[in-house]
């Protein structure tokens, strides 16, 4: 593996390989030092055209405690302000020499074009409405860490998933590692076709939420009003919001999760957010450790999906 | 005085059949046409195993002159056409200024003049094709224009389209009607479907382009306007087209070589290349655009070339411009894509669309002596590989490239002048 572009592009046991190097990153997470020399001399950088906290926060994190360089670029503050186009702002950060760009942008399709103007990996930090890989092996982490794995759980994704990148990774992901994936938004706001998608959908949350192991609540944007593809935030949160009484009729050991950041109040009430079942710290926590895996996998001195028998645990991890 | 010239060695097909003879071209016009071997001249053009026919006329061609010579000029427009086969083109509007006024269907008039082909134009419905105030129809019809549409978008005001239709039934003109509803295709980047959901591109629906067939069937019929619909591309608006000519209403429509070629799925590299407008479709619209050229409902194939500088494809996908390149291959496409017998395919490039532009005169008649000799010689067997650099279009937006190709045009010969020998421009 060169790049990392989509979900949709790895297997189950691609995934499974990362979730394992994973674990290996969160133990060095909990070092009294958390930091290891594995990209010493690799240089990555960041090519964000949309803003983003956590995403950005947590690959910079990553890349530190895998001691790379990291080389910053702010796209307000640069020459795509100018009139730059895509292409000439790729080809003048490769010049300057780095091993990976991470990549975020508001089109999709944006880390897969890039990849023909570069010869270092690209990583997909969301481009558009496609993909967010990151976030979907982070949230398999999570759910593993939580539920002891991913196989045979029944998961619902409640919410936008028309417009959501990790929606559609975390789709791909979970049914890859073998759950039941479940979609579950009013009509407007799933794709126009999912054909080809190994899901049910459902318009009903009250009918899915008994039986489910995993509620995905995704972000419910304010934009979406005047699209009309809801009548208004209230009704949207009266049919589709995580409320009290709907979490008490889920099962002892569900948990709760969102990528963040959450409306409360509108997708998830206050104090459903605040219950022990709810992971969304955990999941934000694994982001690092997720991160790591992942630009070791890409730029580590194994280069590509190695198994973890190969992985030079001498040399990068003590 | 012109040097005369025989084309040698081919099998003429025109709308009257097909036979082996030979063609003498003298002024201009067509002089002889014999199968005893004895027409001598000038210059001898080998037409062997060639089918020599009347030139090909386009009826959807973005030139680009004035305002983006970066991606074409009327010269070079010209010229692709040539090499593609075609002798007359007719030049789309959408140019920047557009073409709304006859001081700039003038310019577009005088730049075609001397170039590689015959260069007509339409010109817009509303003025600045902004959808709001009928351009100068009658002045414009003066000047020869035949054709009025706002291609690029189409008419969003059902009265005012109903308006312009009643005003070109007094002038005999048609209109021509790029049929996409604004609102239900906003933000739309490809086709709406199982891969705009999978890829996460937003998608414009079928319908965007439906309901505007729809409405201006229903308007043709309060009018009696004549309306040609521009690339039809679904398998809804094919029925549509059908329907209204069961009625006997004035109606025509033209598919294009992509739209019975490619299909939405191309969009899964993300690569800008296939982005269009309307958008690449799915394989049931594919197989309806097709039947619709083999039956008889799409009258014609019109390319929709439309030349866009390298820099402005290397965007995102949904922030490029849509357009694909059409006029060097639409010839190999349709000889190999549509299963058609060659004078079927001919006449939806030629003989067809030119009687819808009112240019039979000129073009796309018969090839008997006095005719014009507006006339393509084609190997119908020659394999070629789109190489998108050797391309006479300024541009490289083929979504073609790489690809092997069967059919090539090896002479073109505009008014008795020989302007593509061997598969070579000579202006």
């Amino acid at each position: 593996m060169k790049h990392l572009l989509g979900i949709e592009d790895l297997d189950g046991d691609d995934i499974e390989h990362l979730l394992t190097l994973t674990d290996s990153f969160v133990e060095v997470g909990k070092r009294r030092m958390p930091k290891v020399p594995a990209l010493q001399g690799r240089t990555v950088t960041w090519l964000f055209y949309e803003d983003s906290t956590r995403t950005r926060l947590s690959f910079e994190q990553a890349a530190k405690r895998l001691s790379a360089d990291t080389l910053s670029f702010s796209v307000s503050a640069s020459s795509v302000k100018k009139g730059e186009s895509l292409r000439d702002t790729v080809e003048t950060i490769e010049a300057m020499g780095v091993d990976a760009i991470v990549v975020r942008h508001g089109s999709a399709g944006v880390p897969r074009q890039i990849t023909q103007w570069v010869s270092g990996s690209v990583i997909n930090a969301g481009d558009g409405w496609h993909e967010h890989p990151t976030q979907a092996l982070l949230d398999c982490f999570t759910i593993r860490e939580h539920l002891g794995g991913v196989g045979g759980l029944r998961i619902a994704i409640v919410g936008d998933v028309k417009h959501s990148r990790v929606a559609r990774s975390d789709a791909w992901a979970f049914t890859k590692l073998g759950a039941q994936v479940t979609l579950v938004a009013p009509p407007t706001l799933l794709p126009p076709s999912l054909d080809g998608w190994p899901v049910r959908a459902s318009h009903d949350l009250d009918a899915v939420l008994g039986d489910v192991d995993v509620v995905y609540l995704l972000r419910m944007q304010r934009e979406r009003m005047t699209e009309a593809l809801v009548p208004s935030l209230r009704e949207y949160t009266a049919c589709y919001g995580l409320t009290r009484r709907r979490v008490d009729r889920l099962g002892d050991k569900a948990i709760v999760m969102h990528p963040g950041p959450m409306n409360r109040g509108v997708e998830i009430a206050a104090d459903v957010a605040d219950l022990p079942r709810s992971v969304v710290v955990d999941q934000v926590r694994n982001g690092v450790a997720v991160r790591m895996a992942v630009l070791f996998d890409l730029l580590g001195s194994g280069r590509g999906l190695v198994t973890v028998a190969d992985q030079p645990q001498g040399s990068t991890l003590t | 005085m012109s040097k005369s010239v025989v084309i040698r060695g081919g099998r003429v097909v025109d709308a009257y059949g097909e036979r082996a003879a030979d063609v003498l071209i003298d002024d201009g016009r067509i002089a002889a046409v014999s199968d005893r071997g004895d027409l001598t001249a000038d210059l001898v053009l080998d037409a062997g195993g060639c089918v020599v026919a009347p030139g090909l006329v386009d009826l959807h061609t973005h030139l680009r002159q004035p305002g983006k010579e970066e991606a074409e000029t009327i010269e070079t427009g010209a010229r692709a056409a040539a090499l593609g086969g075609f002798t007359c083109v007719l030049a789309m509007p959408n140019t920047s200024p557009p073409i709304d006024s006859a001081g700039v269907a003038r310019e577009v008039l005088e730049l075609g003049r001397g170039t590689c082909c015959d260069v007509r134009t339409s010109a817009a419905i509303t003025v600045g094709r902004q959808g709001t105030q009928l351009t100068p129809m009658a002045e414009l019809a003066g000047l020869g224009v035949r054709f009025f549409t706002d291609d690029g978008s189409g008419v969003q005001d059902g009265r005012l389209m109903r308006r312009a239709m009643e005003y070109a039934t007094g002038l005999g003109v048609t209109l021509a009607q790029h049929c996409e509803d604004d609102v239900l295709a906003a933000g739309g980047a490809m086709n709406e479907g199982a891969w705009s959901s999978r890829l996460g591109i937003p998608g414009q629906p079928a319908e965007a382009e439906e309901v505007m067939v729809m409405r201006d069937v229903a308007l043709a019929r309060l009018t009696g306007a004549r309306v040609h619909f521009q690339h039809l591309s679904t398998r809804r608006s094919v029925d549509l087209v059908a329907a209204a000519k069961a009625e006997g209403l004035p109606a025509t429509c033209e598919v294009t070589p992509h739209h019975f070629t490619l299909t939405d799925e191309r969009c899964s590299t993300y690569d800008p290349v296939f982005k269009v407008n309307p958008p690449l479709r799915t394989d049931d619209d594919v197989a309806a655009v097709r039947a619709g050229l083999a039956g008889g409902t799409v009258d014609c194939i019109a390319t929709d070339h439309a030349p866009h500088a390298p820099e402005t494809k290397e965007a995102p996908f949904d922030q490029a411009p849509p357009g694909m390149l059409g006029l060097e291959t639409a010839l190999a496409l349709a000889l190999t894509q549509l299963g058609l017998p060659i004078d079927q395919a001919l006449g939806l490039l030629s003989w067809r669309p030119s009687a819808i532009l009112g240019v039979a005169e000129v073009h796309g008649g018969p090839i008997e002596p006095g005719r014009r000799a507006n006339l393509c010689v084609v190997d119908p067997a020659a394999r070629w590989t789109v190489d998108p650099a050797a391309l006479a279009s300024r541009s490289r937006n083929t979504p073609y490239a790489g690809m092997t190709l069967t059919g090539r045009v090896r002479h073109t010969l505009l008014a008795g002048e020989p302007v593509v020998i061997d598969a070579e421009a000579q202006r």
